[in-house]
């Protein structure tokens, strides 16, 4: 899944990284690297991180997060879940 | 009531977005929001879906993600046409029609165009031919210069200390790559921070074991008998071996191509207004081609009605935004773009943080931390008012200088603040190079007189 985190927006309070480890990490004190094509089976815990960020920095894909919902169709044509 | 024309272009309408990248995406998907149900054609010279370029010289440096895993979450489906790999190469504003590569013709009903800019080639194309010369713009130059830096170089050369070519410095001293950064300038950031801040970032490379020559230009490449770099001569007349030269020197325009169309475009990049519509080349506003991201010059109001061209990531989205929003609406209903310039670098661990103007500061008062601590708030005062704000590991005072920015608050600011230091009791010259001096790009770029200045204006853009 594409993920792009406003970074000006973003005060680095690191929510994302204690909730998703594997795509958000932080760097230095208050700089933040993510991974900006996350795995699929990250869905879930970037979903929480979308969530939890409290000034709302990280975009993901709308059809992405969609997916996230049992009923959707798989029409990303992404690798599956592992 | 009769179907208005904007109502017919809204259902049926023909809309053409030039340059498929952030602003490009950005405004397409705010027009399907908006309720545009025509036809919507981007056109892209790269071969490639819209990516994301800052984490080119941050994750994807530092072998954290792929170059060819950085392209743009979609909001929503767009449902556009895409023409991808192919060039726009001429405007006919009579008869709305935009001109590709291809020999093909695409007819609009409204046009955006937002092409940015490209990196400056190093002048001499012969020795910025050889394999091992590197500028950093695209995905492939990301993925080039990442594969480059894996391999162990011996030395890399970075050619300008500007927020793009610290930032390479700082990914190829956290690989453990030896790097010497060679600067026109008295220091890094100077163009777009001053020399106050410029020392501190002088002092950040040093520490990190940079290899870091300022006042200094270099004045050739030098190639083996196979092509590859390795060497550059210096001003100072020394030799540097190395076998990874990165050319840092800022950017220019993408508007060759609308050379002769009647367009306003230029070196210095398209003339909007407040509104995003493009003028025409006798200064008049056209109604139906629009301009955003970092192609575009618009007037702020904040900044004396100054043109302000901007490289700046959230500049593209906030002006694309307006830009889409103001397409699709009455000119009632239109909106100014006003977004108060805002960026961010990541640099030797240490994050560093805009908003303003800080190039037109003339003092700089530490707020709040201390310089040699690296975790500070320098406030830029211009004509006695706050005119912008960097931060370094500070970022959580930034929302609140933002604010005094818009309300021009008093400069220096007449409370104490929290975490002041010695250092901070009173303003000091915040010591920006001469203009007229060409460094490695500021990445704000201010042109133009504000109304109240009684000039007559002849722009000679400086050195280029
Ligand atoms: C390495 C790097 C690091 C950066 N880091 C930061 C950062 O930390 N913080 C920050 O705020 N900003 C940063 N930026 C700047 C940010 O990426 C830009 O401001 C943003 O990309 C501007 O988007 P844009 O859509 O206006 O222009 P661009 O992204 O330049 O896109 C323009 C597109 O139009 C295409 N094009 C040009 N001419 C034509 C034509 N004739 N026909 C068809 N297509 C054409 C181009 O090829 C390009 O794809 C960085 C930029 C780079 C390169
Ligand atoms: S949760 Fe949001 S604000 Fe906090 S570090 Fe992550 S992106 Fe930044």
């Amino acid at each position: 899944m594409r993920l792009v985190v406003d970074l000006n927006r973003c005060q680095g309070y690191a929510q994302c990284a204690f909730l998703a480890p594997d795509v958000f990490a932080m760097h230095g004190d208050e700089g933040l690297l993510y991974d900006p094509q996350a795995e699929a089976a990250q869905r879930e815990r970037v979903a929480q991180a979308v969530a939890a960020c409290p000034v709302q920095a990280i975009l993901v894909d709308e059809l992405d997060l969609a997916a996230t919902a049992p009923a959707a169709a798989t029409s990303s044509g992404e690798a599956s879940d592992g | 009531m009769a179907d208005s024309a904007l109502d017919q272009l809204k259902r049926s309408g023909r809309i053409v977005v030039v340059g498929a990248s952030l602003a490009g995406l950005r405004a397409a998907e705010v027009m399907r929001e908006k309720g545009f149900a025509g036809t919507l054609t981007l056109i892209g010279d790269e071969p490639h879906e819209p990516y994301d370029r800052p984490p080119l010289s941050k994750q994807v440096l530092l072998g954290k993600a792929d170059a060819e895993h950085t392209l743009l979450p979609r909001r929503r489906d767009i449902e556009a046409e895409w023409r991808l790999g192919v060039a726009a190469i001429g405007l006919d504003m009579a008869a709305r029609t935009v001109k590709l590569a291809d020999g093909d013709e695409v007819p609009y009903d409204r046009l955006l165009i937002a092409t940015g800019v490209r990196a400056r080639p190093w002048p001499n194309e012969a020795e910025g031919e050889l394999a091992g010369v590197f500028t950093l713009r695209t995905r492939e130059d990301g993925a080039g210069l990442a594969r480059a830096l894996a391999a162990g170089p011996r030395r890399v050369l970075v050619i300008g200390a500007g927020f793009t070519g610290s930032e390479i410095a700082s990914a190829c001293r956290e690989r453990g790559v030896d790097v010497t950064v060679a600067e026109r300038g008295d220091a890094p950031l100077v163009g777009a921070l001053g020399g106050v801040i410029g020392a501190v970032a002088a002092e950040l490379h040093r520490e990190n074991g940079v290899d870091l020559r300022t006042g200094i230009m270099v004045t050739g490449l030098e190639g083996d008998s196979s092509g590859r770099v390795r060497a550059a001569h210096l001003s100072d007349g020394t030799t540097l071996e190395c076998d990874v030269v990165v050319v840092s020197l800022g950017a220019q325009r993408n508007t060759e191509w609308l050379t002769g169309s009647g367009l306003g475009a230029g070196p210095r990049g398209i003339a909007c207004d407040a509104g995003c519509r493009a003028f025409d080349l006798r200064g008049i506003v056209t109604d139906d081609i629009y301009v955003a991201g970092d192609v575009a010059r618009s007037p702020h109001a904040l900044f004396g009605y100054q043109f302000l061209s901007l490289e700046h990531w959230g500049n593209a989205v906030a002006q694309a935004e307006t830009a889409a929003h103001n397409m699709l609406s009455e000119s009632t209903d239109r909106r100014p773009h006003l977004w108060v310039p805002a960026f961010w670098s990541s640099q030797f661990g240490v994050n560093i943080k805009s908003v303003g103007v800080p190039s037109m500061g003339t003092e700089i008062m530490i707020t709040q931390g201390s310089r040699a601590e690296r975790r500070f708030t320098g406030v830029y005062g211009y004509q006695g008012r706050i005119i912008g704000a960097v931060t370094f590991d500070n970022a959580r005072w930034l929302q609140f200088y933002e604010r005094q920015i818009e309300c021009t608050a008093p400069f220096p600011p007449p409370f104490t603040t929290v975490d002041r230091r010695a250092d901070g009791q009173r303003p000091i010259p915040a010591d920006f190079p001469d203009p007229s001096v060409p460094t490695h790009g500021p990445t704000i770029t201010l042109s133009g007189y504000s109304p109240a200045d009684r000039r007559i204006a002849t722009f000679t853009p400086a050195g280029h």
